[in-house]
């Protein structure tokens, strides 16, 4: 074992054994524990184990890599993920504390007095759900893999089997506070790294400052900002300058945020969070409360992309472009290159023969002319997986050890904690919503909570298999789960408490339509349940790729959303109202005064 | 509470909400997708200004805007005599 190897182990094994520890202590005893935490929680407690909930694999592991290829572009996911946090608060999360119930189909079920309306949300959500634990197994198996250094399909499995163990002992309980220790984990492995790597390219610890600050080498500055000098290096390979590239079309950009933040708005597992507060007051410091904790990384994660950029490219091109001793040879490249392609997320080929790495935009014709006068025959560097980057981070830029150490159990924190509060999500969903909610009423606790943990295990077997194939990097596959809950769940719930005269029939009208029209454009684009090969464009009736006003699948969530609300409101409209009783519920849910504790019935 | 004063509640409720969101969307959408070209010609901290919103300064507002949001309701509750 090398020194790298025995800190990595004793570091994760320490984390793991701490989150373990505290399930276990923590242990859910009745199904009250088991969902909701028995409402003991302080808002700051609960924003920070919101905040771990919240960032997953996508954020901690994916994030950072798409902005480091994607530059500007990769906006989408800084804003479209903490700019739904002020729709949460402001729209949601205070109304649903006052309402009190365990679970999102609980509230749809009851405002739209329609059991109908609960099973279309319970559809929706496990929908939604294990389209997002299917972007966590990604995660989940590149951090295995390379810390147990097999391939990826090996490190899916052991991952598996991890969160099987984790989430199915634990229960909002165990995992409110086992959340708390894996935020703290998350967030330091994060920005250490990042003000380490900060230090060394710009002379500036804080990573939201060093972003901007001028560039150093060889310890001078350059009279030349990072950010400049990043676009000048990215240009001169012929890739898309950093500061300046679009994701798609600005209107793709608009719908992708829009999708995204919406999104964060409809997910169960983010609003199950705000059931657990004492008070109305509470729900809404809690939303502020958790986005200051996210807003840590947030705003760090553009430095990491862009200097994990910077770093990639001039570990490569060592010397100026063209010029024969520029490229780096393919037996001197460092110990993580070597790493990295065992697990296959790496790969290199010699496409001209000379021995030397050339990572360059083969696919820009201005760039053709040029990178053959200097004897290049395409990109070498074949694969280059996004979700590689943070964790390879501190390794290129040539840190110490243990904080690369730190970082695998940062990542590994960061996917357990979301994939288990998703699986929650799933389970409560089927054992309290459609067994005991709806098929089996006189279901006891105990055989209630069994059948929560058994749909645990099958959510876990589902995500894995089809992780195997993902339809995207980490953040791409979450951005679709995004993109369902946004066009189903959220219009649901706004309508539920904004519009008193939101009927059953709209709702689930509504439900229906934006969920069908987002999954098909989606899965025309990304496959059939995103099983490869079953995509179905059909280009002879004008469906190219993206083909509606140039929006991506990833993107198309908002389309539904609005999908959704125009026929709820138009179905509502031809409708009969809701009863008397339901509309005094909706008056009754926007006062805060009498908010009672959750409760189960 | 009488029918009045709860319909008056929540038309403050419902103001506040649409000053808070118009913020909310200028900053990212406004500010960080439509004006960032014109906007990138403006250089602050080392930032192109209108990369800097998208990347940066959107997530900053956002965080004001929660709090001003939950003090100002906190405010509203006990003005309208409906706090907990």
């Amino acid at each position: 074992m090398t020194n790298l190897d025995i800190w990595t182990y004793s570091v994760v094994g320490f984390t793991f054994a701490l989150y373990i520890g505290i399930a276990i202590w923590a242990r859910a005893g009745t199904t009250g524990e088991f969902y909701v935490a028995g409402k003991g929680v302080h808002p700051v407690a609960n924003g920070m184990a919101t905040a771990a909930d919240w960032m997953s694999a996508a954020s901690f592991i994916s994030m950072a890599g798409l902005i480091a290829f994607n530059g500007y572009g990769a906006s989408v996911f800084l804003m479209g993920w903490t700019g739904g946090y002020v729709l949460l608060a402001l729209l949601l999360a205070p109304y649903l504390r006052k309402f009190g119930k365990f679970t999102v189909p609980e509230f749809i079920g009851d405002r739209y007095y329609s059991q109908a309306a609960r099973i279309v949300a319970v559809i929706c959500l496990i929908l939604a759900s294990i389209t997002y634990v299917i972007g966590q197994m990604k995660g989940i198996g590149v951090a295995f893999s390379r810390f147990l250094e097999t391939s990826y399909e090996l490190g899916l499995y052991i991952g598996m089997g991890i969160v099987a163990v984790y989430a199915v002992l634990g229960g909002m309980k165990g995992i409110t506070y086992t959340q708390i220790a894996q935020y703290v984990v998350l967030i330091l492995a994060y920005t250490i790294p990042a003000i380490f790597i900060s230090l060394a390219l710009t002379g500036n610890p804080l990573p939201q400052i060093g972003l901007g600050a001028g560039y150093v080498e060889n310890g001078a500055q350059t009279g030349m900002t990072l950010l400049a000098k990043l676009d000048q290096v990215v240009t001169e390979l012929g890739f898309k300058e950093y500061t300046t590239q679009v994701m798609g079309s600005y209107l793709n950009m608009f719908a992708y945020t829009l999708s995204l933040m919406i999104g964060t708005a409809g997910l169960p597992h983010v609003i199950i969070r705000f059931f657990t507060v004492p008070k109305v007051k509470d729900a809404r410091y809690s939303a502020g409360w958790a986005l200051v904790f996210i807003a840590l990384l947030y705003t760090t994660a553009p430095a990491v992309g862009a200097m994990a950029r910077l770093n990639l490219m001039d570990t490569i091109q060592i010397g100026p472009v063209g010029s024969e001793e520029g490229n780096l040879l393919y037996e001197d490249r460092p110990e993580w290159f070597k790493k990295w392609e065992a697990t296959g997320l790496l790969a290199w080929e010699d496409k001209n023969d000379d021995g030397r790495i050339q990572y360059y935009n083969d696919q820009n014709p201005a760039f053709d002319e040029k990178a053959e006068s200097f004897g290049w025959k395409g990109n070498e560097m074949v694969k280059v997986d996004r979700d590689i980057m943070v964790l390879a981070n501190p390794e290129i830029a040539g840190l110490p050890n243990w904080v690369i150490a730190l970082v695998v159990a940062g990542g590994l924190a960061a996917a357990l904690s979301t994939a288990a509060g998703l699986l929650l999500a799933i389970s409560s969903a089927i054992s309290h919503d459609l067994l005991k909610g709806v098929f089996m009423p006189g279901i006891s606790e105990r055989a209630e909570l069994n059948a929560g943990r058994l749909s645990m295990i099958f959510a876990i077997i589902v995500a894995g298999y089809l992780g195997l194939h993902p339809p995207g990097f980490a953040a791409g596959t979450v951005a679709i789960a995004f993109g369902l809950a946004a066009s189903s769940i959220f219009p649901a719930l706004m309508m539920g408490i904004f519009m008193k005269k939101m009927n059953n029939a709209g709702a689930i009208a509504g439900m229906l339509a934006g969920i069908t029209v987002t999954l098909l454009y989606v899965f025309q684009h990304k496959g059939i349940f995103f099983i490869p090969g079953t995509a179905f464009l059909m280009p002879e009736l004008g469906m190219g790729p993206d083909w509606f006003f140039g929006i991506s699948p990833n993107a198309f969530g908002a389309v539904g959303a609005a999908v959704n609300f125009v026929v709820a409101f138009v179905v509502a409209s031809v409708t009969k109202a809701p009863p008397e009783h339901i509309q005094h519920l909706v008056e009754d849910v926007r006062v805060p005064r009498g908010a009672g504790e959750a409760t189960g019935h | 509470m009488t029918p009045e004063n709860r319909a008056a509640y929540w038309k403050a409720n419902v103001r506040l909400l649409f000053i808070l969101l118009f913020f909310w969307f200028i900053v990212s959408y406004g500010l960080g997708i439509i004006l960032v070209e014109p906007l990138n010609s403006i250089q602050i901290g080392g930032y192109p200004l209108g990369f800097w919103f998208a990347q940066q300064g959107s997530i900053y507002v956002f965080l004001v805007l929660i709090f001003i949001y939950a003090a100002a309701m906190n405010r509203l509750d006990k003005k309208f005599d409906v706090d907990e």
